[in-house]
């Protein structure tokens, strides 16, 4: 029998992706893996608006059309986040956040 | 007005002296200074004469009586309908003899500094001062509401303590500027709320309206005032007497007169003309603008007598003991004008009544000029002797002739010998007392008596008398250090001091023929001016007495007058130290202002106010050390936060704010 995914599969991996996310946000030192998980949690954004748009609204497409942005988005923060990602290892042959705490009272 | 622009330029004049010179005078014009002013001012001068002849002989009257013309007058700012403080400017007999005084005394004055003057450092600098003044006080005159007077009031003060000020390096002067604009400033605060309650009560600060307001029964404004009481004292009094106190302070009526002895620090022209001529009458010409409404009440009026003959007497009895010439004549300055006073105090309105009013304006003219003339005169001698101790001359009738004779014709005009000036204006006031008031006459006369004594003392101290020994080799500067002469040129200071000498010595002469009492009058009709013989009899048989005892004591070196000094001893002592004026004033301000009340005001700024401020800063201060923590450079940290932040906000929109 054919298992077909529902709205509420949809939306336990969105959930799912977006504290795995978060977890890794808060627990990782390095930048890129933290890069990574800002990714992961737009991803699980992602998701939920294409799942809302099909069951929701299937004859409209602005869910889609919002994730097609934030993808463009993202790709944009990568490249910003890369650079000074590349600048902070320049300065401190390092990018482990907790190396770099001088920027503080 | 067809003239508006003429009595504008008066005033606009020397302000365009000052603005001109006290801009650019140091860089551009410091050798051109004297000429740019005195140019000026000779066309100020011009035009005053003639605003004044027109006045008094062309529009002035309207059938018989002298009129208040409003000549321009434009709204400066308005508080509510029909409630306005106006810039203008008005005519009346009063103010057209001002001008006259005025403008006259300060192109004599502008003239004689060229020569006085002559090497001063600054001397563009004080040309711009004396702009300044002469635009202030012929400003306060023209004023037409209580509101303009009170601002050319206060600008007169300023440029009076400038003037006195002028050496600032000489500490001497610099504590006299101080305390002649404290002690005015004091006096002038009373003046402010006296402006603000007559004003309030009539409704209005243009003198026309509130004079005619206040001196009528049928107006409710005058019922008013009457009837509101303070301290039951009504309203109406206590305006007047407040304004007084600040006609008190600027014409030095005692007890406020400190400040005019020490003023004689500034330059010699600026004491003839600022302390003897002009600004210091600004009091008398105050209470003689107001004199209707101070008819009104009877208190008021008694104030300014009693106040004026007390003065007078009081300045006249320190007069005769002072050893600095200029200190006598600022005594007997202030004795003047406490006649001015006291004969308007004694005055009444109309007709033969109001003969005090005339007089005590016919002396403010004539006094003008006799004193002026003694000021510049004595500016001679101290810049021939280069002191101001009468102790350091003697015998100098040889050495300044022109001065000699001059001084001599002032002193005479001073203490009412006829035919001089002094003496028809002096009898009119004596007789104006005689009428209304016997105690006050009895003073008066007395102090007639020793204006002569006083003024001659000085004259034969300074002329004959013998020569102290150094007035042999005068070449070589010498007596009191820091004298205000410059180079040492001997002589009478060439054209340019004589000139305003001689002038004055002729108007000194000539001005009491003039028949006032046709110009100047309570009412604005004419008043047949009275002489009678039989009454002249005791004020000049008294002055040629004084005079007399004069020539005994000072005529030659004798030691008559110091054995009298000593035959008097607590009391000339006494009146050797203005009879201990100054040191009550000491007193009131270093121990009691300052010790009770001071001490107090102190330690609450120190405890209260400043510890308010410090806790305030020491509270900031404890707690941003407490949250700067927050700030900690970690950015996973910041992310906690934020995501807090943003579950709250949620928890908020959602469950809390719906």
């Amino acid at each position: 029998m054919l298992l077909l995914p529902g709205l509420y599969h949809l939306l336990f991996i969105s959930t799912a992706l977006f504290f795995i996310g978060m977890f890794g946000f808060f627990t990782r030192k390095n930048l890129i893996t933290m890069l990574m998980s800002v990714e992961l949690i737009l991803n699980s954004v992602n998701l939920n608006f294409i799942a809302f748009n099909k069951y929701l609204w299937p004859n409209r497409l602005d869910g889609v059309f919002f994730t097609i942005f934030v993808i463009a988005i993202a790709a944009a923060e990568a490249a910003v986040a890369i650079a000074i990602i590349i600048n902070l290892y320049r300065s401190h042959q390092s990018i482990d956040v907790a190396q770099t705490e001088e920027m503080k009272y | 007005m067809s003239n508006a622009v003429e009595i504008a330029l008066i005033p606009l004049l020397p302000l365009a002296a000052f603005i001109v010179l006290g801009l650019f005078g140091r860089k551009h014009f410091n050798q051109s200074a004297g000429i740019i002013a005195t140019t000026l001012l000779t066309t100020s001068a011009g035009l005053a004469f003639y605003t004044a002849y027109q006045y008094f002989f062309q529009y002035g009257k309207v059938a018989g009586v002298y009129q208040k013309v409003i000549v321009f007058k434009y709204t400066w700012l308005q508080f509510s309908e029909g409630f306005s403080i106006d810039m203008g400017a008005m005519i009346d007999p009063i103010t057209a003899m001002m001008l006259v005084v005025v403008t006259l005394i300060s192109l004599l004055v502008h003239i004689y500094s060229l020569a006085y003057l002559k090497g001063e450092k600054r001397f563009a600098t004080y040309y711009a001062f004396l702009g300044l003044f002469t635009f202030s006080m012929l400003g306060l005159v023209l004023s037409s509401n209580i509101f303009q007077l009170y601002i050319f009031w206060e600008l007169v003060g300023v440029s009076s303590f400038l003037l006195i000020g002028f050496y600032y390096d000489k500490p001497s002067a610099v504590a006299a500027c101080k305390k002649a604009f404290i002690v005015t400033r004091f006096a002038d605060l009373g003046f402010l709320i006296g402006i603000l309650i007559l004003s309030f009560y009539a409704g209005t600060f243009n003198f026309s309206e509130l004079i005619e307001r206040l001196t009528s029964y049928e107006s409710s404004n005058l019922l008013t005032a009457i009837n509101a009481s303070f301290v039951g004292i009504s309203a109406l009094t206590w305006g007047l007497v407040l304004v007084f106190i600040g006609g008190a302070g600027k014409s030095a009526m005692f007890p406020l007169h400190i400040w005019l002895p020490d003023a004689m620090e500034g330059p010699t022209p600026v004491s003839a003309l600022i302390h003897a001529a002009t600004m210091v009458v600004a009091g008398v010409f105050l209470v003689a603008r107001l004199f209707p409404v101070f008819q009104m009440s009877p208190p008021a009026m008694d104030i300014v007598a009693y106040t004026g003959i007390f003065s007078a007497l009081f300045a006249a009895i320190i007069a005769c003991t002072q050893t600095d010439i200029k200190r006598v004549l600022a005594y007997s300055t202030m004795s003047q004008i406490g006649f001015m006073m006291f004969a308007l105090g004694v005055s009444k309105t109309g007709g033969e009544a109001g003969l005090g009013f005339t007089a005590s304006m016919f002396h403010l003219f004539t006094h003008a000029m006799f004193k002026a003339l003694l000021f510049l005169g004595a500016g001679a001698v101290i810049h021939y002797v280069h002191s101001n101790d009468m102790k350091d001359m003697g015998g100098l009738r040889k050495y300044l002739p022109i001065t000699h004779i001059t001084f001599l014709i002032a002193c005479l005009a001073i203490s009412g010998i006829p035919p001089f000036a002094g003496f028809f204006s002096k009898e009119e006031i004596l007789l104006a007392a005689y009428q209304q008031n016997h105690l006050v006459f009895y003073a008066a006369l007395i102090t007639s008596g020793l204006t002569a004594f006083y003024m001659f003392r000085l004259y034969f101290s300074i002329f004959w008398n013998t020569a102290p020994s150094p007035l042999e080799n005068l070449s070589k500067p010498f007596g009191r250090t820091g004298g205000e002469a410059h180079g040492d040129h001997p002589g009478e200071g060439g054209f340019a001091m004589m000139m305003p000498l001689v002038l004055l010595a002729i108007a000194s002469c000539i001005a009491g023929f003039i028949p006032f009492g046709n110009f100047v009058t309570t009412d604005g009709k004419a008043l047949a001016s009275q002489m009678h013989l039989s009454f002249s009899i005791a004020p000049v048989a008294l002055a040629v007495t004084g005079i007399l005892i004069a020539v005994l004591f000072y005529k030659t070196n004798n030691n008559k007058a110091d054995k009298l000094a000593a035959s008097l001893n607590g009391f000339y002592k006494a009146a050797y130290r203005k009879f201990y004026i100054d040191e009550m004033y000491l007193f009131i301000t270093n121990n009691i202002l300052f010790g009770i009340i001071g001490k107090w005001a102190a330690w609450f700024d120190k405890n209260v106010v400043d510890g308010l401020v410090n806790a305030t800063a020491n509270g900031t201060g404890e707690l941003s050390e407490k949250i700067k923590t927050f700030q900690s450079g970690k950015v996973q940290q910041y992310a906690i936060f934020f995501l807090v932040g943003v579950i709250g906000l949620a928890v908020l929109f959602i469950y809390i704010w719906k």
